[in-house]
């Protein structure tokens, strides 16, 4: 492998090479911007920024001259998703309703990442507003999943893990609704968390479903995943849902040691109906590496995880088709021609403007709040959603961290589910309830099945990121799967 | 027996603020006709006096001090604008003939 192919595969590897001057952040962006080309056939990349991306390159190795580093993570390239505002840039959430849009402001995980000296590089392509499970209602076409092109490499996040698979930055910024991060993570073989909700601002973030939405990273391993959290989280006055506590130091919690640990395997998530062949082993496996480190594995229950679902896609629209409100043709994005009343341009604008699965989310969303229907879909929605917090407090009560597959199949075939909402629906069974609940969950490459990667997911108390980074670093010191590299492009 | 009708369809899409074609209308309902039939699920949980939860932590509203701010500039909040003119995006018009 060569040096800078190397650099780019992790935050570790690029910051080793700049430490040791073998490699400038201007290296390293010349070098991701070519593999963002070489690449392109996985349409994991919607745009890049070179100029300003060279001129922060610049500006990194100039400080690094003087002996200054900002952080660990200055002068790495990252890419975001494209549903992250950056200023003087586009952003599109995959939505030609948001064609030409530039704009105005930074989101606050942007100020972060520069003040952190890490390098925008460019935005990832998503399902559109982040509706999907496979990045194909994307308005540039499905990314494609690194390890087998013909398959996904998931959603919403997809472009970002394809990004960070396939080695073109080491890192990257996805947003996890309903598993948006874990699910396109266990697809691609890396890395991928979604933080306690509130742990990192939403300011900026296009939002889909407010009370579930949340941003995090995509890395190749979990101390990569801890450094950049550390970047990331903390309160920010601008989201008032964004939580006032201290942000601890995640790099202390990963000591490999994860004896005194109690793991709980809830026995509904283990049950091999509806799951493809070879992913229940790899998970099952993982847990024994696990147990070998020396954590105690126990059985628990999460009784109502059988309805998350359907409690999900009940809240997630009803929050959608509110917060989707806002694109009306007026203020920006795409504005229809000719339109004869201000009603008028509304329908024709967003008519024109959204995507197949956006208007059946809009429209699910609407109709479960309207008259006559509230209290059957949207409140009762809201009860169980409280009889599932009730049950992960039993099962909290009882473990440190929950263990679970995080999809119950492997990257599926392009196009497969395309005609049954319902069936891509269920591909989030396993990560919906850590949104509804609020908790941290994070994905880590276990034993490939069929040649394709599996994710083992790993389910924390709110609040203890450290706990999950823990137990997931200690994972990957004994195993090898998150180091495993795709195929390079012929 | 059917959970959503067309016309039901065609009702929240007024209300949504989307046109759908005929093609579309009748694909619409027949996927949240499956959708609706999958989430119906939640109907034989025993929900009796369990309190719904909006918000998965319990936060106090957050308040801050009554201080003016530096707001964003107008002509840069209008930089998105398909139509503006002076400090105000452009709209068709909002009354008809009659006032309504």
């Amino acid at each position: 492998m060569s040096d800078i192919r190397e650099a780019l595969g992790s935050l570790a590897a690029a910051r080793a090479a700049l430490d040791a001057g073998s490699l400038s952040a201007a290296d390293l962006v010349e070098a991701a911007l070519t593999r963002a080309q070489d690449h392109a056939a996985l349409q994991a990349v919607v745009g890049v920024r070179p100029r300003h991306a060279r001129d922060e390159a610049r500006a990194s190795d100039e400080r690094r001259a003087k002996g200054e580093r900002r952080s660990l993570v200055d002068g790495i390239p990252m890419l975001l998703k494209d549903n992250m505002v950056v200023a003087g840039e586009a952003t599109t959430c995959g939505s030609r309703i948001l064609e030409g849009f530039v704009s105005p402001y930074s989101a606050g995980v942007v100020e972060r990442l520069q003040s952190a000296g890490a390098i925008v590089l460019g935005r990832t392509n998503m399902d559109e507003f982040a509706m999907g499970s496979s990045t194909e209602s994307s308005c540039f076409g499905a990314a494609r999943n690194p390890w087998d092109p013909s398959r996904t490499c998931g959603g919403s996040s997809g472009g970002s893990a394809a990004a960070v698979a396939a080695g073109i930055v080491p890192a990257a910024l996805g947003s996890d609704t309903g598993g948006s991060i874990r699910q396109p993570a266990g697809f691609c073989g890396v890395t991928g968390f979604k933080p306690t909700y509130g742990r990192v601002s939403r300011w900026g973030l296009v939002a889909y479903a407010s009370s579930l939405d949340q941003i995090g990273p995509f890395t190749r391993s979990a101390a990569d995943a801890a450094a950049l959290l550390s970047v990331i989280a903390g309160h920010d006055p601008r989201d008032s849902t964004s939580l006032p506590v201290p942000v601890p130091d995640y790099a202390a919690a990963l000591t490999g040691d994860v004896s005194g640990l109690t793991i709980g395997m809830p026995r509904e998530c283990f049950v091999e109906e509806g799951v493809e062949p070879g992913v229940l082993e790899s998970v099952r496996e993982g847990v024994r590496e696990l147990e070998a480190a020396g954590a105690k594995v126990v059985e628990v229950s999460l009784p109502h995880s059988r309805y998350a679902i359907a409690t999900y896609y009940l809240i997630a629209t009803a929050e959608a088709s509110s917060n989707l409100a806002r694109f009306d043709g007026v203020r920006y994005g795409h504005r229809a021609e000719g339109a004869t009343d201000i009603d008028d341009l509304y329908r024709r604008s967003r008519s024109e403007g959204f995507g197949a699965e956006v208007k059946r989310r809009i429209l699910l969303g609407t109709y479960v709040l309207s008259a006559g229907y509230y209290d059957a879909y949207y409140k009762r929605a809201q009860q169980a959603r409280t009889l599932l917090r009730r049950d992960f407090d039993e099962a909290f009560a009882k473990c440190d961290v929950l263990v679970t597959p995080t999809s119950p199949e492997l990257a599926f075939p392009l196009g497969e589910k395309n005609d049954d909402p319902v069936r891509m629906y269920l591909s989030d069974i396993y990560t919906v309830t850590a949104n509804l609940v609020g908790v941290p969950g994070l994905s880590v490459p276990c034993s490939p099945a069929a040649g394709m990667p599996v994710g083992l997911q790993l389910l924390g108390r709110s609040l203890e990121e450290s706990t999950l980074l823990r137990v997931a670093d200690a994972f990957q010191r004994r195993t090898d799967h998150h180091e495993k590299r795709p195929p390079e492009p012929v | 027996m059917s959970r959503i009708s067309r016309q039901e369809v065609d009702q929240i899409a007024q209300l949504a603020r989307l046109s759908l074609s005929d093609d579309e209308a009748a694909a619409m309902e027949r996927d949240l006709e499956r959708i609706l039939e999958y989430v119906a699920a939640l109907e034989t949980l025993d929900t009796e006096g369990v309190e719904p939860t909006a918000h998965a932590l319990q936060l106090a509203t957050p308040v801050r001090p009554d201080e003016a701010c530096e707001p964003m500039d107008p002509e840069l909040a209008l930089s998105n604008a398909p139509e503006a003119a002076g400090t105000a995006f452009v709209v068709p018009k909002v009354i008809d003939e009659e006032g309504r």
